[in-house]
């Protein structure tokens, strides 16, 4: 337990440091808030400002979340295709992989010419973007089930619908839990990206303002707001994988003679 | 004692309980073609254990696997209990070399996974598996001598552990045909001669159909009733002996002039690939 605390007050030490170090070095060198805020500004600007950005926080975060949870259900959907039938393996991955190298910026003008400004582009584009790693996961995670564990069903005479929801699936979990952490970043990006392009609200939207007024304290907290929304939500999806797969993540030393 | 030849009348009003006739079985097509199994006949009796003992690549998983229905056969018929093979109508119970114990679940609910597959358990699967189900795979976990192990993850038990487990396993749902390849191959001595007791105990109380693929030829003097020989490339069944030892068998029983006669008679077939008539 001590070497645990150890790490955790470690971990704590380096953080406060990198701050430290950046407002010595913007004190220090006498850089303009225009170019580079110091923490110390951007903390008094995040607490004076916070009644005009909790809105536009709030905003961003449900469109993650809404986002992240169409893409959940739509990559799961399509992960388990691709990875129990071979025929659409090699009919979608190919497509899959297409679609994901397309830069997500170049989507959004699409979106916004068909649903117009605001929040429903910004939820498609979170979604795309939290889709691909999900679907590759879930999809590896049931192709690369051991055969032996099938066969124990099959002898059984279990479905196949039984093997999926008995064998593939939960073995599947950890594939998919280690992906949630991914995606969920990759959501906030995406909404991020079309506030940026074609929204009056959200943190992108305000950040873009922003640095149009040349008010850069202002555009470092929103930065600031988006990267703990972020660190939180990846702590949430963190922590209930250990919860649900932890039997993946077991120490040997557990293990009898 | 080979079998005698199996004709369609004789099929259809057998007594017998697994019923391979005619079975060839080939991998692969055209030039790449490979002869698993050469003309294969096989009739297992009600309640009967028997085990099959060969060279390796002799086919005697495959065997198993026909009676399965996890492979067809290339000719031939395999019927079980008067069917066609995959009928569910069977219970079949599976224990194979490697434990293959799924890790997300305890032991319990491993073992308890055919009462949640096979029909007429899965139906009452919801209501009863806190209860009766739950009881039963305690007291299978007791008869194996893994009594208070239950809660246990696969991962948190050693191979002979997993193995008793495994037994259990493919013993709840009451089979009326076990299947058991090489179960107790991974072991060691000891704990293999333990398995053996056991499995000869609940073998006597459940009376399934067994049949046991082995390469120990003490395990399948010690377990079964009837031994089957067969030798590779094409595999082929080529003695079927009757074991005559009485039951309950002893370890001490295998170090006897007749047991040991019995395993030396059996050893020199498979060594030399030669049938009982031919070597004669």
């Amino acid at each position: 337990m001590d070497a645990k605390l150890r790490r955790h007050v470690d971990s704590a030490l380096f953080i406060i440091g990198f701050f430290v170090l950046w407002e010595l070095l913007c004190r220090g060198f006498g850089i303009s808030d225009l170019v580079l805020p110091k923490p110390s500004q951007i903390i008094v600007t995040l607490v004076e400002r916070m009644p005009a950005l909790w809105p536009h926080t709030v905003q961003t975060l449900y469109t993650t979340l809404v986002g992240f949870g169409f893409g959940i259900v739509i990559g799961v959907l399509l992960g388990m295709l691709i990875g129990s039938s071979r025929l659409a393996y090699d009919v979608a991955y190919p497509l899959l992989i297409g679609f994901a190298t397309i830069p997500k910026v170049a989507v959004v003008p699409i979106f916004v010419l068909w649903f117009g400004a605001g929040t429903v582009p910004a939820v498609l584009t979170a979604m795309i973007m939290s889709i691909f790693p999900i679907v590759v996961n879930v999809a590896t995670g049931l192709a690369t089930t051991e055969p032996e564990l099938e066969d124990v069903m099959r002898a059984l005479h279990a479905s196949r619908l039984d093997i999926l929801w008995n064998v593939g699936l939960p073995r599947t979990m950890p594939y998919f839990f280690a992906s949630l952490k991914v995606a969920v970043t990759l959501a906030f990006v995406g909404t991020v990206i079309s506030e940026t392009v074609a929204s009056n609200r959200g943190i992108g939207n305000v950040m873009m303002i922003a640095s149009s007024n040349f008010d850069v304290p202002l555009v470092f907290a929103g930065l600031f707001i988006l990267a703990v929304m972020g660190v939180a939500l990846y702590a949430v999806f963190s922590l209930l994988e250990t919860r649900i797969t932890g039997w993946a993540h077991r120490k040997q030393d557990l293990a009898m003679g | 004692m080979k079998p005698a030849p199996v004709t369609a009348d004789t099929a259809r009003i057998s007594d017998y309980f697994v019923e391979l006739a005619g079975v060839t079985l080939n991998y692969g097509r055209g030039d790449r073609e490979v002869k698993a199994l050469g003309l294969t006949n096989l009739r297992i009796a009600p309640g009967d254990f028997v085990a099959l003992v060969g060279p390796s690549g002799c086919g005697k998983s495959t065997i198993l696997k026909l009676v399965t229905g996890l492979i067809a056969a290339s000719s031939g018929s395999v019927t079980v209990a008067g069917h066609a093979v995959g009928a569910e109508t069977v219970r079949v119970g599976m224990a194979f070399q490697n434990p293959t114990m799924l890790p997300w679940l305890t032991v319990r609910d491993n073992i308890m996974m055919p009462l949640k597959i096979v029909p007429p358990f899965r139906r009452q699967y919801r209501s009863k598996r806190k209860g009766e189900f739950c009881d039963r795979a305690e007291a299978l976990l007791k008869d194996v001598g893994l009594a208070g192990f239950g809660d246990k993850h696969p991962w948190q038990l050693s191979g002979g552990m997993l193995q008793r487990a495994s037994l259990c396993r493919a013993l709840i749902h009451e089979p009326q045909l076990l299947m058991l390849d090489e179960p107790f191959g991974a072991l060691d001595q000891f704990t293999r001669e333990e398995l053996w007791a056991i499995m000869q105990d609940l073998w006597m109380k459940l009376r399934p159909t067994v049949l046991l693929v082995t390469h120990d030829l003490k395990e399948a003097g010690y377990l079964a009733n009837r031994i089957c020989v067969m030798r590779a490339r094409p595999g082929e069944i080529i003695d079927d002996a009757e074991v005559p030892f009485p039951r309950p068998r002893t370890i001490e029983m295998s170090y006897g002039s007749n047991f040991v006669a019995m395993t030396q008679r059996l050893r020199e077939l498979i060594v030399t690939g030669r049938s009982a008539k031919e070597a004669a």
